[in-house]
């Protein structure tokens, strides 16, 4: 077991250098462009470029300015973006990420729960009105493109109908931190979380159920019909027990990218200044050391979500526990 | 290296099962102690083939016998070079073929064709039977080197389907239009499109109904006669084998642990598991007299018992058989076994 | 066997009466199963064998009430204990299975859940049926397995079926079925997919079962050699119709039915001469929707006669030698009421219709011929065309 975990380690960790150094290759090394410019900013002064040169070691060999990167963005943690007049980009992040990662987590717990509802609810009433009626609207939930749930949920809960009685506690559009105001903090993210979750109950309810009805054919779900139990227990006992495997696979993926920057649009939509929106902005302003980090925040982030997963894989089932 | 005289079949016992055999009596088929292992996570390694040796001379009928994971199927495959041998050579026609590349094998590959135990897993479902059995013929060259022109390959798939007795508008029908037995006899058909001298067929009737089973079984039989063709048939069931081989393999956790003629392994048997698994088989006879089971159950290929791999089961087991590993001698012409205190006569 | 000594037994555990099968498809149904019926008495054992597609599963199924696809059609009746299992409540159904009726599958390796522990399994089924605490029916459990002859049954009750060899697992499938102590088990090829060494040991435990357990089997297999090792009754189903049934010594000594005769013909022999060619049966059983009008087997039948093409053949009593005769009358009566009537004197009927014309067909031709002599006796009205013709090994007919 604890040679697994190790050699586990080692793979995130190699993981992660791969695509550290793909990252700095694709940014810093293009061929033809200079990343001092890029750094410095438009019309920087030739001190400024001097400096940056120096600070980033862009005169030495690839290797030195890939390690130099490294130092700064994980050892002193003292990347600065000059586009943004000297900002530190670790701090930037920092900051961000407790503003995603709320946004995720809630809409995780309304997805997960909601979609097992769904999903298993409709496989027990394979075939009727309400199994047929569950997955459509969970087909309408997959279609609605995110940013425009958002808008028609803004139109709703802050001009047109923000002043009935139904929707006069929506605070305004932006962030509120769990650790000032708990309620606040809830209140701000209701909505979003809601918007964001929708596609996914949709996706997970039908792939749930889908596999639930996939496993009805199964030899297991035959004996445990032989054996005289309700419905309803082999259903959740046996069926659903074994569709989670597959479901928390598919639960880790999209959680770690909704958490390393895939929550973008509900970001901006809302106002909410997450990692997505720090991505889209470092992105349109081709800030390179605040691509470089935001990126390698995400593969932190889906490289440990992939392990948890594979962890809970041990836990979920048997054969993996041998199988390693 | 000499090679132990005592594995192979002797040519006098396959003399009698065909009168094409050549008065040299050099093995079709010769196998000098074959291994294949996998390696698994963890650092196990699983032997499928342990160090086999045998020959198959012209016209013979081998069978190969034993239960799940005594490595009869790998070592079928390692036969025709399906799957690479980890070490050990395989001569074909007194060639070795162990370590020829793929481009150097493609011509023997007319030589030796293989028949799978799922009939219909081995044929195309979209394409016309036709079309598949003219692949190889397309394929490669006829024995001048020429390319088959597209009379000949019609000619030949009429013959193909003349042999197999199906009638020739099977040819346009696709393969989900037949029966069990009718796909195992195109599976036939399209492993003796180009000829073949040696047939490998891995379980080949097994998935079939017994009723249809017997069918294809008669048609090896006849193909063989005919043809003058070389088997190695693959198969658990004890019956079907006897049936069709002139000699006999007992396999067991990778390992050949009695070999010989059909009749003499199957009736008296000098290792105690081709024993046990000759008495093991249900006879569709009331009140038949039935040995006590083996008991236990096979130990796992990648935890092989040392000595003797039988000596876990074996109900005469001796405390020679726990420490020393018995190697295949021969008892009597024709007939060696792997067992340091082989069972008498009757 | 119970049914033949005590004839006035109250009643047998389970009586199947004229069971009919049938699912939907494209607007038609397709009859699987027709008319099968039979009697197994306490502590006896039945064979229920047939190739594949022969509906020998699907009656399995039937009698557990485990076929619920959309629009399947089940008539007839099957008593068990008086009790009517065709159309039996939901409710009722889960309370009988698992503890009055349990049932065994071919593949152990999928037959279990692969997620819980093969006790766990086995715990969930006893607390199902009866009111226990966990403590209590892993002891039950434990000594489950032991009795099966698991080694080492309280560790072996915490590991995952994946971790266990075929035959443990196929033990441990046993164990599940018997922990409420059922008086009637169903075993679906329960030894299919299993070494034949190991397939042995697993035979002798449901012999065993019997005596041990007091349970009643209905063993389901297409495996003659199977049947001949372990039942006391036999029922040969071809295409979904009862083709012969009888004692199996007596069924296996003079088959009465020209398919069971091939059937057994066609399996090549262990012992005795090898014969040169093996007497197959031409042709491949019909499916379920190209089955023909008459009798099932005529189309590759060498006996056929132009009435088999028209109805199926009623089961008609075999007789023993010298009451050849009433195996005509009870031949015109037809129907299986009238032949259950004349149980008392042959227990052996096939649905044929040379027994009714006083032709038998020779019995099987054996090399362990000690064990056929069977008492009584058979005719052997034979024509001269004989068995030869039957047992021609053509190839299948053209498409």
């Amino acid at each position: 077991m604890m040679i697994a975990l190790l050699r586990r380690l080692g793979q995130t960790v190699f993981v992660l250098f791969g695509i550290s150094a793909l990252v700095f290759l694709v940014f810093f090394a293009t061929p033809g462009a200079d990343p001092t410019a890029r750094i410095a900013g438009r019309n920087a002064s030739p001190q400024t470029m001097e400096k940056v040169r120096q600070e980033y070691g862009f005169d030495r060999p690839l290797p030195v300015q890939y390690a130099t990167m490294m130092k700064k963005l994980f050892i002193t943690q003292d990347l600065a973006s000059y586009v943004d007049r000297g900002e530190l980009v670790v701090p930037e992040i920092a900051r961000a990420a407790p503003v995603t990662v709320s946004l995720v987590c809630g809409a995780a717990v309304i997805w997960v729960v909601l979609s097992i509802a769904m999903g298993t609810l409709a496989a027990a009433l394979k075939g009727t009105w309400t199994d047929r009626s569950l997955m459509m609207l969970g087909l309408v939930g997959i279609s609605m493109p995110v940013f425009w749930l958002g808008q028609v949920a803004n139109l709703i809960t802050q001009s047109r109908y923000h002043d009935t009685w139904l929707f006069s506690w929506v605070p305004g559009l932006g962030y509120v931190p769990l650790t000032e105001n708990p309620w606040g903090w809830f209140k701000a993210l209701v909505i979003p979380w809601i918007v964001l979750a929708v596609m996914f109950i949709g996706i997970y309810s039908r792939v749930l159920r889908a596999d639930l009805v996939a496993l009805s054919g199964e030899d297991f779900m035959r004996t445990a019909r032989a054996k005289g139990l309700s419905p309803t227990r082999i259903l959740l006992r046996h069926g659903l027990r074994t569709s989670m495997i597959t479901f928390v696979s598919l639960f880790g993926l999209d959680f770690a990218q909704l958490v390393g920057g895939g929550a973008l649009l509900t970001e901006v939509v809302f106002g909410l200044p997450g990692v997505g929106r720090l991505t889209y902005q470092a992105l349109t302003n081709l800030d390179l050391p605040l691509i470089m980090a935001t990126v390698m925040y995400s593969a932190v982030f889906v490289v440990l979500a992939n392990a948890v997963v594979d962890v809970l894989y041990l836990f979920l089932d048997p054969r993996v526990r041998d199988a390693r | 290296m000499t090679r132990r005289s005592d594995t192979a079949i002797t040519p006098d016992a396959s003399a009698s099962a065909s009168a094409s055999a050549s008065a040299s009596a050099r093995p079709l088929l010769d196998v000098r102690d074959v291994r294949k292992t996998y390696h698994l996570p963890r650092g196990q390694t699983l032997k499928a083939v342990d160090g086999i040796s045998l020959s198959v001379m012209p016209g013979e009928v081998l069978g190969l016998v034993g239960e799940s994971g005594c490595g009869k199927s790998t070592l079928g495959r390692c036969l025709l070079r399906l799957t690479d041998v980890s070490s050990g050579e395989i001569l074909f026609e007194g060639q070795d073929i162990t370590a020829l590349k793929e481009r150097a094998l493609r011509p023997l590959r007319q030589q030796m064709q293989m028949v799978f135990q799922d009939s219909y897993a081995s044929l195309n479902p979209r394409r016309r039977i036709g079309d598949l059995l003219a692949e190889p013929l397309r394929v490669h060259p006829d024995p001048d080197g020429r390319k088959r022109s597209r009379a000949t390959i019609t000619a030949r798939l009429h013959e193909l389907m003349d042999l197999v007795s199906l009638p020739v508008s099977a040819l346009e029908r696709y393969a989900h239009e037949f029966s069990g037995g009718q796909r195992q006899r195109i599976n036939i058909a399209r492993a003796l499109a180009l000829s073949p001298r040696l047939v490998v067929a891995d379980e080949p009737v097994s998935a079939l109904d017994v009723s249809v089973q017997a069918q294809i079984v008669n048609l090896f039989a006849d193909l063989q006669a005919r043809l003058g063709l070389t088997y190695v048939f693959i198969a658990h069931d004890l019956a079907v084998v006897r049936q069709i081989s002139t000699s006999v393999a007992v396999m067991y956790l990778g390992a050949v642990v009695e070999l010989g003629e059909t009749d003499a392994v199957l009736h008296s048997p000098a290792h105690p598991y081709s024993a046990a698994l000759t008495a093991a088989v249900p006879r569709p006879v009331v009140g038949a007299a039935r040995a006590a089971p083996l008991g236990g159950d096979i130990p796992s290929p990648v935890a092989r018992p040392a000595g003797c791999r039988f000596h876990t089961r074996c109900p005469f087991v001796q405390d020679r058989c726990r420490v020393e590993e018995p190697a295949l001698h021969v008892i009597e012409p024709g007939h060696s076994v792997a067992c340091h205190f082989p069972l008498a006569e009757g | 066997m119970p049914a033949e000594t005590i004839p006035m037994l109250p009643a047998p555990l389970l009586e199947v009466r004229d069971l009919c099968v049938s699912f939907p498809s494209r607007g038609r149904m397709i009859p699987i199963v027709e008319h099968v019926s039979f009697t197994l008495g306490e502590r006896d054992i039945l064979g229920l064998v047939g190739e594949s597609g022969s509906g020998k599963s699907v009656t399995a199924m039937a009698l557990m009430g485990l076929i619920d696809s959309p629009g399947v059609q089940i008539t007839g009746s099957a008593l068990f204990r008086g009790q009517e299992l065709v159309g039996l409540a939901q409710k009722q159904l889960l309370r009988l299975r698992g503890s009055e009726i349990a049932m065994i599958f071919q593949d152990p390796m999928t037959a279990f859940t692969p997620v819980y522990t093969i006790g766990w399994q086995i715990d969930e089924q006893i607390r199902a049926h009866e009111r226990l605490s966990r403590k209590q029916a892993r002891a039950r459990t434990v000594e489950l397995l032991a009795d099966m002859g698991v080694p080492d049954p309280a560790r072996t009750a915490d590991r995952y079926p994946h971790q266990l060899s075929g035959g443990l697992r196929q033990r441990a499938m046993i164990a599940m079925a018997l922990s409420c102590n059922p008086s009637l088990l169903i075993a679906d090829e329960p030894t299919t997919a299993l070494d034949v060494t190991v397939q042995a040991q697993i035979l002798d435990l449901i012999r065993s079962l019997r005596s041990t357990y007091g349970s009643s089997v209905l063993l389901i297999t297409h495996d003659m050699g199977v049947v001949a090792e372990t039942c006391d009754t036999t029922l040969v189903l071809y295409s979904g119709r009862v083709a012969e049934t009888g004692p199996t010594d007596a069924l296996f000594a003079h088959p009465g039915h020209p398919y069971t005769a091939a059937l057994l013909a066609s399996i090549p022999p262990l012992d005795g001469p090898r014969p040169h060619r093996l007497p197959a049966i031409a042709g491949a059983p019909p499916a379920p929707l190209e089955r023909p009008a008459g009798c099932a087997f005529a189309p590759r039948c060498s006996y056929a006669h132009e009435t088999c093409r028209d109805a199926p053949p009623p089961l008609v009593p075999l007789v023993p030698a010298g009451q050849a005769g009433q195996a005509g009358q009870a031949g015109q009566n037809t129907g299986a009421q009238s032949a259950a009537n004349i149980q008392q004197q042959s227990a052996q009927f096939a649905a044929c219709v040379l027994p009714a014309e006083g032709t038998l067909l020779l019995p099987r031709l054996l090399e362990a011929d000690t064990a056929m002599s069977s008492p009584g006796g058979i005719i052997l009205g034979l024509s001269d065309q004989g068995i030869q013709p039957m047992l021609s090994s053509a190839g299948e007919p053209p498409l």
